[in-house]
Formats: structure tokens, sequence, C-alpha cells
């Protein structure tokens, strides 16, 4: 298991969900959040490693870093 | 010792439900070993798809529904009453109007609810097809509107009937060209994602036809404003689009009565995908729209959800371990045009395939939704 010294400020888990459950997840968080806001999106769909920085591209904020578990994915996306 | 089953909620779900439970349990009700109750808040009985036609004056919200009571087999109860909290280690409900109902097995099929007020402006400047308030004033809408931007704009999902959206603007676009005014309209579609609907071959589709009929298409659209006085939807990314009858699927809400209970803690419930059964409690299933399952929220899928949960609970109520489970089945109808039209299937982690449009399937889909009321009496 990778490990990361980010702490996120808000956690979502999205494990389980399929596309575009977690990038909606996400979506739903980030309209709430304040800028510098961490959020940790945690999803089991591989489809996400591509919509998620796509997106994130488009609205303008940050993908930090993706660490890869067992059977999950955490992406650490920062709010601007 | 009678087995007490009750069903909250008249919607598709519940409703099969009752009705299956009335037939796989006759026997047991028969000999008074077995009671089945229907709560619903709405003594009528509505289905929600008639809504799509009522803009386009093809129907009306009273052709959406008939009383419960001329659906249900006779051996439910029917209660008319409202479930204010759920105690699921007492196993009892309370009620509205009537105190408190005690249950041995609980179906929640409560539905999804409209929150358009979660995004400002959107009550003000927006309109919809998802209620019948809704669907008569934007009927009224669409009657007067002659020339300008039509923009139909999917805020946020999951909603109620993924493929509707892609529905209407096809159908407006046929139904503006049968009127001559196709050429004064334009129409825009707007999807949160990168593509035009969250099923991959549904979206490929869709971006074809829309492209084929001068639809605008707006991708990784996030409505996050409605501006009624200047007519402009803003967006998360950034994005503004002027309009002049704006078409917004309202953002969708659970229910509190879940997070409550604590069955799911954003107002969807928790469930095993296959069983239906509650991650949270004992003996409670939770079928439609309500259930978090990775499928679409459709009639079809609360329908074929309710054959399962029947055969469980009738399997529990014998005494016998329930083998019946849920695939993921869902079948859409999608209205491609006023007079053509196309279908998918598909399971959990299946892709559907996207049928030429046609009109024999155009009458396919008029046909079943006369014989939805079979449906709901569990004969279909």
């Amino acid at each position: 298991m990778s490990e990361t010294e980010l702490d996120p400020d808000v956690t979502i888990d999205s494990r389980g969900a399929t596309c575009p459950g977690p990038l909606m997840d996400l979506i739903g968080k980030v309209k709430e959040a304040d800028p510098g806001t961490v959020i940790e999106l945690q999803t089991s769909d591989s489809g996400s490693k591509g919509d998620v920085p796509e997106w994130l591209d488009e609205a303008g904020h940050d993908l930090l870093e993706t660490v890869e578990h067992d059977d999950y994915w955490s992406m650490y996306v920062e709010i601007n | 010792m009678t087995e007490h089953i009750v069903v909250v909620g008249g919607g598709t779900g519940g409703t099969v439900l009752a009705n299956r439970l009335a037939e796989k349990l006759g026997p047991e009700i028969e000999r008074g070993d077995a009671r089945v109750t229907l709560v619903s808040d709405d003594p009528d009985h509505v289905y929600k798809p008639t809504f799509l036609y009522v803009p386009f004056g093809k129907k009306t919200v009273e052709d959406a529904k008939r009383p419960l009571a001329d659906l249900v087999d006779r051996a439910v109860d029917i209660e008319i009453d409202r479930v204010t909290g759920i105690d699921t280690d007492g196993k009892r409900l309370s009620l509205r109007d009537g105190g408190s109902m005690a249950y041995d097995q609980l179906a929640l099929a409560l539905g999804a609810q409209l929150v358009p007020e979660e995004l400002p402006g959107l009550a003000e400047g927006g309109h919809h097809f998802y209620g019948p308030d809704g669907a008569d004033a934007l009927r009224d809408e669409m009657a007067e509107f002659t020339e300008g931007h039509l923009v139909l704009s999917v805020i946020g999902t999951p909603h109620m009937c993924p493929a509707a959206p892609v529905e209407f603007v096809l159908m407006a676009d046929a139904w503006f060209r049968e009127r001559g005014l196709r050429e004064d309209v334009e129409i825009t579609y707007t999807y949160p994602i990168q593509r035009a609907h969250a099923i991959q071959n549904v979206a490929d589709w869709a971006s074809e036809a829309f492209e084929e009929r001068n639809i605008n298409v707006e991708t990784f659209f996030n409505a996050d404003e409605v501006d009624p006085e200047e007519g402009v939807l803003h967006s998360m990314e950034g994005t503004e689009l002027d309009y002049d009858l704006l078409v917004g699927i309202p953002p969708h809400a659970g229910s509190d009565l879940v997070t409550e209970a604590g069955l799911g803690d954003d107002g969807w419930a928790d469930v095993d995908k296959h069983t239906l059964e509650s991650e949270h409690a004992e003996d409670v299933y939770v079928l439609g729209d309500l259930a978090d399952v990775p499928t679409s929220k459709a009639g079809s899928v609360a329908h074929y959800e309710a054959g399962a949960v029947a055969d469980r609970i009738a399997s529990r109520t014998r005494g016998q371990t329930p083998t019946a489970t849920y695939d993921g089945k869902t079948v859409c109808f999608i209205e491609s045009g006023m007079d053509e039209a196309t279908f998918v299937d598909f399971e959990y982690g299946t892709q559907p395939t996207v049928r030429e449009p046609s009109k024999p399937v155009h009458w396919a889909k008029l046909g079943y939704n006369e014989s939805y009321w079979l449906t709901a009496r569990g004969l279909l």
C-alpha cells in the first residue's frame, strides 16, 4: 500500500460506485468547499483516473496526488 | 404469530412489491400467518414517465395517476399516512396521523425527491417536467415559445430516468420542426461530465443524434447559479449560457428518514446491490430510486427489484432461506423524436447496445405506457 503525507480536510468514500458516481460525488463536494480545501476522493472505478483530472483541468482545480491502494485509489484534490 | 410485512411508498417499487407479495403469500395471508400493509401518503399512484409527454401536449398530468386502491390487491391493507420515523431496533414506524406501526419485515420504496432550491435561481428561472406542476407550467411555456434559445441542463446526477433529458431535446427538435419553428429555435443540452450521458454507448448515440439535428452540446457543465433577471445559466467551470427558456433537471435527494434511521448517511440507503437488504439493519429492504445501487433510477429497476424483494420476503416468511437476487436489470425506452424511439437494456457491469430508432419501438413505448397499469398490478 502506498502512503502520502497529505492530510485531507474532507474524505469522500465513493468506493463501489461506477462512473460517473465518483466524479459526481467530487463535484458535489467541490460546490460546497472553500478555496484551499484538500479533498481525498476514494474510488475503485479505474475510469476516475481519467475523468477526474480532465474535469479538474476544466474547472481550474489541482490534482495533488493519486495514491494506489490494494483495491482502490485515493485522489487528492485542492480547491482553487 | 402473524408475520407483518410493511411496504412504505406507493410508486412503482412499492405497488409492484405489495401486489407480488399478495400473490406469493396468498395462502399465508388467507390463513392469517402473514399480513401485508402498504403505507403511502398519497392515495394516488403516479406513473412519472407520463410527464415527459405533457410539455408537448400529448398527455395530461391527470393521465399519470390512478387511485392506489384500484391497483393494489385487496389482500393488501392500504394505509394512507406518512412515515415520520423508523426505529429499526424496535422494528416500529412512527406515523404522522396514526401513532405507530410495528413490522417484522420492512421494505422502503420512498423514491427520490426534487430539490430545485439547492441551485440558486433555478426555482424562479427554470422549468422541468419531473412533476405535475412543473410539466403543466412547461407545457404552457412551450406552447408560447416560438423563437429563442431553449437550454436543457442536467443539473447534477443521480436523477430519475436518466434517458429523459436526451429524449426531451430530441422530441423538442422534432416538435418544433413539425410546427415550422425549428429555424427560429436554438437548442442546447448540457451535461455535468465529459460526455453527453453517463452510459458511454448512450452518450455516443446521443452525440451523433444531436449533431445530425443541430442540437448544441455543452459537456463538463455543472450549473451553479441561474440568473432569472438576465436569463443566464452559470456553470462551476466558468461557462455562461444565455437562455430564453430553461429546462433544468432539478437536483435530487433521497430521504431524511434514511439518514435519521442510520440507513445511509446522505439520504440514499446503503444496500447490498443483489439482495437489496440494508447494510445497517435487519429485515429492512430498500428498492427503487431510494436504494443506492449502481444502476439507473428508473421504473424498470424498481419493477425488477420488487420481484427479487418479494421472493426474498416470501421465503423468509415461510422460514426458508431466500435465494432470489437482483442482477441490475434495467430496460429503458428512449424516444428519439415525436414518432420514433429506441430502447436499451443492461445489467450490472454491462453496456447497453443502442438500436437504430424506429416507429414500431415508439408505438411499443406508447403501448407500454398504457399497459403500465398492468405492471403496477403485478400482472406484467
